[in-house]
């Protein structure tokens, strides 16, 4: 089968995760990893035969090719990357908080965004939490909806302890915009614990009309929609009712592609932006099929 | 004994006391009180929702007044103290810490749990930039040794802190434990050191005592004791014990006294006691908010909510984890 070529900017943890997801893609060829600097992640695609470059977001512009590109660097350098890619006629797959297109969760609304020459991953308790909203919005409606991501302490990189009110305004956002409700809030915890806890996410739901049944069976699909793309993800508390109020805790357990099982936060935004890539390259390689 | 020396008061009635009433105080309790305090000489009067700013939600309980509201109505009265504000970065951000100082907002206290003091770097660096107080506040101290919380709390000093608050958030520590932690905070930074007792093991007093004994210059305290969980430290006993005990407060005893006697108790949904559950929560070393929500779990799914707290303590939920006790609750009923 044909493979579309991606590459993905910023061999650091992100990048080494999103670099074993795609080496396991039907429809995906890891064309490229690029950096700014030697590293042990580009080391690491060597030893894999990838091809590598130091020089940044230039390397990947000099392939014409290369179609869909994972940016999974920072805020900053994918403000730069994001018009030069465009411009090439390149899809951003963006995993950095600059969010530059609009957000985007797989199971919810690729769809509607995927001529967008630009997604932005929104933040990994989006990705765990938006569906379980949206799949209760869609069926009762979502006067507002809160979630509390709790993630183990060892699983949040620099980039979110610095900028920690990034998390809770953009989730929030998402909340409103992707999954449908009037009103979002978010609420992210470290957890310290040994050995580290795996990502638990709870969304609190206030409908407009309450059908338990409804509620329930639109959750489980959506469940099963996310195990497509992310294994572990499960159900720990299934959708609970009290007066107009509906709590549904679930669990993300990683993949432990290239980072350790816990960090589930990091392996559900890495699995949506490969789960995204794909859907894209998909309709990509149909396209040329018909046209040739 | 240091004879003569200052301790600093810092009233969180109107915070973390904020929980024991289910975050219903009203702008009319709060002008009285706040003003009360005021007048009593108290130095700084802290207001926010009971997980601090933009805690109001599902997970911790809806505020039935917003702290704009309650914070312009505090800024009022408030003549010589500063009005200080709570926020817990992860719930409340610097938006929330813009409105609050425009309602006149003098300090904020940053609080993180006792492991992640840099995820409070943004919001104490902007605070200093806005010109407030700002205070690096370790949650649950008692879940790690001395070093690790020295080692926060020099994070905490050199994003700009102006104190550091070690907290008992689980009113879990026994005098020896703040002894220890306190200490070696005072010997490791050069600001100043404050700490934040729970009374859940009935020792908020004697361990608050111990703090200023080994250095603590800024002591949290509560009307009536009223506070989450066991509730916090009594500030009318607190005033009248480091007065014994030879310290300066500069707060007047018997108007602290009357304050917690004739505006904050008639206002009180139950009386300060330790009760079994609360007595647990110490025990386990489970986060004094906990409480309420614990007993509302319990019923819903007709537990012992005792069972609840050790198994939370088991899984070391920190603070915030509101949302584990329904997870812990639903587990343990499916058993």
């Amino acid at each position: 089968m044909n493979k579309v070529k991606v590459a993905v900017i910023g061999p650091g943890n992100i990048g080494s995760d999103l670099m074993y997801k795609i080496l396991r893609s039907q429809n995906l060829e890891m064309a490229l990893m690029t950096g700014v600097i030697e590293s042990e992640g580009i080391r690491r695609a060597q030893g894999l035969g990838i091809p590598t470059s130091i020089e940044g977001i230039e390397a990947v512009l000099a392939e014409d090719d290369i179609r869909i590109v994972f940016d999974a660097t920072g805020a900053k350098p994918h403000l730069r990357h994001a018009p030069l890619l465009k411009a090439a006629g390149k899809i951003a797959i963006d995993l950095t908080p600059a969010a530059v297109g609009p957000y985007v969760v797989p199971c919810v609304n690729l769809e509607k965004v995927k001529a967008e020459p630009n997604l932005n991953m929104v933040t990994c308790g989006g990705q765990a939490t938006v569906p379980i909203a949206y799949a209760i919005s869609r069926v009762a409606g979502a006067r507002y909806a809160e979630i509390v991501s709790c993630i183990a302490s060892k699983s949040a990189g620099p980039g979110t302890r610095q900028n920690i009110d990034e998390f809770t305004q953009t989730t929030a956002k998402a909340l409103e915009v992707v999954a449908g409700a009037q009103k979002g809030k978010a609420i992210i915890i470290l957890n310290p614990a040994e050995p580290p806890i795996m990502m638990t996410n709870t969304v609190y739901v206030q409908v407009e009309e309450m059908d338990e049944q409804t509620i329930r069976a639109s959750v489980a699909e959506m469940v099963r929609e996310i195990q497509t793309y992310v294994p572990g993800y499960q159900l720990r508390v299934p959708p609970l009712i009290d007066g107009d109020k509906v709590t549904t805790i679930i669990q993300v357990e990683g993949a432990g592609d290239f980072l350790p099982k816990y960090s589930g936060n990091l392996d559900i935004i890495t699995s949506a932006s490969v789960a995204t890539a794909e859907k894209l390259a998909r309709q990509m390689l149909s396209e040329e099929e018909m046209s040739a | 004994m240091s004879t003569g020396s200052f301790v600093h008061i810092v009233d969180t009635t109107l915070r973390d006391g904020s929980h024991a009433v289910s975050h219903e105080f009203t702008a009319a309790q709060v002008t009285a009180i706040a003003g009360g305090l005021d007048d009593a000489g108290v130095e700084y009067i802290e207001i926010s929702h009971g997980d601090g700013l933009a805690g109001s939600s599902y997970n911790y309980g809806w505020s039935t007044t917003s702290e704009e509201e309650l914070l312009k109505a505090a800024s009022k009265v408030i003549k010589k103290g500063k009005l200080t504000v709570l926020l817990l970065p992860g719930i409340g951000t610097v938006d929330d810490l813009k409105m609050a100082a425009g309602c006149g907002a003098k300090v904020v206290r940053v609080a993180t749990h006792v492991t992640e003091a840099d995820i409070g770097e943004q919001h104490i660096g902007i605070a200093k930039k806005m010109g407030l107080m700002a205070v690096g506040f370790l949650m649950m101290c008692h879940m790690v040794p001395p070093e690790k919380v020295v080692e926060q709390a020099k994070l905490f000093e050199s994003y700009g802190a102006d104190y550091i608050n070690v907290a008992d958030s689980a009113g879990a520590m026994l005098p020896e434990d703040v002894k220890a932690r306190v200490g070696a905070v005072v010997e490791a930074v050069k600001v100043p050191v404050g700490f934040h007792a729970h009374n859940n093991l009935t020792l908020a007093t004697a361990n608050s005592l111990v703090a200023v004994e080994v250095g603590a210059t800024f002591l949290d305290a509560v009307c009536r004791g009223l506070g989450a969980g066991g509730g916090n430290t009594q500030i009318e006993a607190l005033v009248g014990v480091l007065d014994k005990a030879g310290y300066q407060t500069g707060v007047d005893f018997y108007n602290v006294m009357d304050v917690a006697e004739k505006l904050v108790e008639p206002i009180m949904h139950r009386p300060q006691v330790v009760r079994n559950a609360p007595f647990m929560l110490g025990y386990a070393g489970v986060y004094s908010s906990f409480l309420l929500h614990t007993y509302r779990a319990a019923e819903k799914f007709q537990l012992d909510p005792r069972d609840i707290l050790v198994e939370l303590g088991r899984r070391r939920m920190v603070g915030g984890q509101e949302d584990m006790i329904v997870d812990v609750a639903y587990q343990l009923a499916q058993a």
